[in-house]
């Protein structure tokens, strides 16, 4: 061969391996899979590594997994792309954005994807808690995945100090108020160095608030999202319990109490008990430098929480292969095995039965039985506050339990005030 | 020759004309078109509706608080920037030992992203762990504040960041300025006996008039601009005690997606900074000397 043969003869060979190369990634499905992390901790870390889990177990299917920052910005990020005619093909989004998704045309049910019985086993495998946000119509729209319900982080080495048992935590209204009292520690001048409990405020009061509604036996808005009762007498009387921790009996700050600075203010022993997600479970337990325990909300007719947290959703402006694909991953990763390497890795409920039946679980549990505490909790778990235009209801919600946490306005006119605007902008959907 | 030159002028201007038109004229002539109409709802297409989205708009208390805290947050800002910048000019114009560190200082606010040192400010500002409760308890002994969570103060903590921010930049022009100011002045007003008080009223502020006047025009516009903070530090901030009339349309347009709603608002802004402008150049027509 000359010279010049061999350059070319080598030259077409690469051009004809390069070419292949190309063809066979052209053939495969790609997803674009928005995530948002609402917690501390490695989250995002985890769904990145079962992403790619998922990829080298599939090779003919891409999934470019987008951190999308808070629930918030994830909603926004996804319906600003479907607006813009690229939207995602799967997301996880808060569970209760459903109405507006659907209300938007973005999304499709998961019953047009089921073709065999397996599939039909599957949908129907989740703890009904969790489906309450995730059903409407009779159709399935949401697939619950990271999903908590709050719970009550303690301090056990405060407590012990406070001369209460550090094993048992309140279990009613009344004794979080007193052991609160115990709790509290002040310094020379009387300024507190240690708070009794915090219940966060800031972004999204109405999810803990939910747990005291839930726990005074009211519910907030209808399972169609058309109509709230924020100006029950129940309601007014749970905001006047958490105005009065800070106002009546100085347990907890006063003011707006920032949820992202909650588990950090609970290591520097800030509070001796906080209310926060169980998706914090591995953040406190990696975290904490001392003893603590976690118990359910403590009940006050009855015990109860609000479930929380987001569902996968697959977006209808997708082509046949792409929701197949999508499909397909959701029914991964919701599969016991990767459904434990979420929950070990977060805190968060694993949503299926079966996954807390594996002996990977088994094991966690009997090392962690915290990691039980939101599952057995689900026993009294409610759906999250979810109604049509979701986040404008919600968020004149967040407004009023602001103003009544601050003090600006009292409890009862507060929540007349948003159940007036709630209803003005839920009466079209009635 | 001649007739021609206007062809090359206009072919010059062109480019500049089809981007000005694109993203700011035509924006905004579809922004006041749509504030006329009604919001799409997934099937449903917007209809026109008149002058419904403005009656909603007058009846809206959000929107009237949103444009107080605005106005609150204009003076808070605007005169206490502008000044500082002078300040900070003035004292770094010398060649005294230090004055790079000291510029380099004052600017650095500057380049970073405001949403990176809004997540710093906001650690100031955790009660209890914060930087600035524990000079407060550790040197005074002071009880842990929550100026975040307090509809009292959350605004005035907002402020803050936003001079904190803008101070550095407007120091730039005025450091520019006095560096272009001839020194035989300062030599004629020592000779005179004035005293550095008097050169600074009389001489050195009517000649950065040009500058001032430039300087207040970007304060306005800041004080309207500048919202990227209040997403990290106060998401509006307790019952929209630190919302700003851009967040309050971020939130109408991208939050509820209600967009007819939020062209209107914008109707309001754009209104409210032509106003402001025009307003500026006329008041300061009469004091600016240019040279």
């Amino acid at each position: 061969m000359t010279c010049f043969g061999k350059r070319y003869a080598m030259a077409a060979a690469a051009a004809t391996v390069f070419t292949i190369g190309t063809a066979s990634s052209a053939l495969a499905v790609e997803l674009e899979f928005y995530f948002p992390v609402a917690v501390g901790g490695a989250a995002a870390d985890t769904i990145e590594e079962l992403t790619e889990q998922y990829m080298a177990e599939n090779p003919d299917v891409e999934i470019d997994a987008v951190y999308a920052g808070s629930y918030q910005e994830t909603v926004t990020k996804a319906l600003t792309a479907a607006r813009g005619g690229k939207p995602p093909q799967l997301s996880v989004i808060l569970s209760v954005d459903m109405f507006t998704l659907i209300d938007e045309d973005v999304i499709m049910p998961f019953d047009d994807l089921v073709e065999t019985d397996e599939d039909q086993a599957w949908l129907e495998s989740f703890y009904p808690a969790f489906m309450e946000n995730s059903q409407t119509g009779g159709k399935t729209y949401g697939i619950p995945f990271q999903r908590s319900t709050p719970v009550l982080y303690w301090n056990k080495d405060a407590f012990a100090e406070a001369g209460l048992d550090p094993e048992t935590p309140p279990a009613t209204w009344e004794e979080m108020i007193e052991m609160g009292k115990k709790l509290v520690v002040k310094d020379d001048q009387g300024n507190v160095q240690r708070w009794g409990v915090r219940i966060p405020s800031s972004g999204f009061p109405y999810w803990l608030f939910q747990g005291l509604t839930t726990q005074n036996d009211v519910i907030l808005a209808n399972s169609d999202g058309n109509e709230t009762s924020f100006d029950d007498p129940k309601v007014i009387e749970s905001l006047q319990y958490l105005v009065d921790l800070s106002q009546k009996h100085e347990i907890m700050a006063p003011g707006i109490i920032e949820w992202g600075a909650t588990p950090k203010a609970f290591f520097e022993g800030q509070t001796a008990m906080m209310w926060t997600s169980t998706g914090n479970l591995t953040n406190v337990r990696d975290n904490a430098p001392f003893d603590f325990g976690v118990g359910m909300l403590p009940a006050n007719v009855r015990r109860g929480a609000p479930t929380g947290g987001g569902n996968f959703f697959i977006f209808n402006d997708a082509d046949d292969e792409q929701k197949a694909a999508a499909f397909d991953f959701v029914q991964w990763i919701t599969e016991p095995e990767q459904s434990a390497t979420w929950t070990i890795a977060t805190g968060y409920v694993a949503p299926r039965p079966d996954t807390w039946e594996t002996t990977t679980m088994q094991a966690y549990t009997s090392d962690f039985p915290a990691a039980l505490v939101a599952r057995d909790q689900l026993e009294h778990a409610v759906a999250e506050l979810s109604t049509h235009e979701n986040q404008r209801v919600t968020t004149l919600f967040n407004d009023a339990l602001a103003a009544a946490i601050t003090g600006t306005k009292s409890p009862a006119e507060a929540l007349a005030e948003a159940q007036q605007k709630a209803d003005a902008i839920l009466e079209d959907y009635r | 020759m001649h007739r021609r030159e206007w062809v090359y002028g206009w072919l010059f201007l062109t480019p500049a004309l089809v981007f000005l038109f694109a993203f700011t004229h035509y924006p905004a002539f579809n922004t006041i078109l749509g504030s006329f109409f009604s919001t799409p709802k997934g099937r449903k297409p917007a209809e026109f509706i008149g002058l419904e989205n403005y009656r909603d708009l007058v009846a809206d208390e959000v929107f009237w608080k949103v444009l107080t805290n605005n106005f609150w947050f204009a003076l808070g800002t605007i005169p206490i920037s502008v000044a500082l910048a002078l300040l900070m000019a003035l004292w770094v114009n010398g060649r005294l030992r230090g004055t790079t560190l000291s510029r380099v200082a004052f600017f650095a606010p500057t380049v970073l992203p405001l949403i990176a040192v809004a997540n710093i400010w906001m650690f100031f500002y955790t009660p209890g762990f914060g930087l600035i409760d524990q000079f407060r308890s550790g040197l005074f002994g002071l009880p842990a504040i929550n100026l975040l969570g307090n509809p009292d103060t959350v605004l005035g903590a907002v402020i803050v960041v936003a001079i904190w921010k803008e101070a550095g930049f407007f120091m730039i022009f005025y450091l520019a300025a006095l560096q272009s100011i001839p020194p035989v002045l300062r030599e004629a007003a020592d000779i005179e006996g004035a005293s550095s008080f008097y050169y600074l009223r009389r001489v050195l502020f009517p000649l950065l008039m040009p500058t001032t006047l430039f300087v207040s025009i970007n304060a306005v516009i800041n004080s309207f601009r500048l919202v990227d903070h209040i997403f990290v530090m106060t998401d509006g901030g307790p019952d929209n005690a630190s919302s700003l009339l851009l967040f309050y349309i971020y939130e109408v347009a991208f939050k509820y997606w209600q967009t007819g709603y939020a062209a209107t608002l914008t109707v309001v802004m754009l209104v409210l900074l032509s106003i402001l402008a025009i307003g500026q150049f006329f008041l300061f027509d009469r004091k600016v000397h240019y040279q």
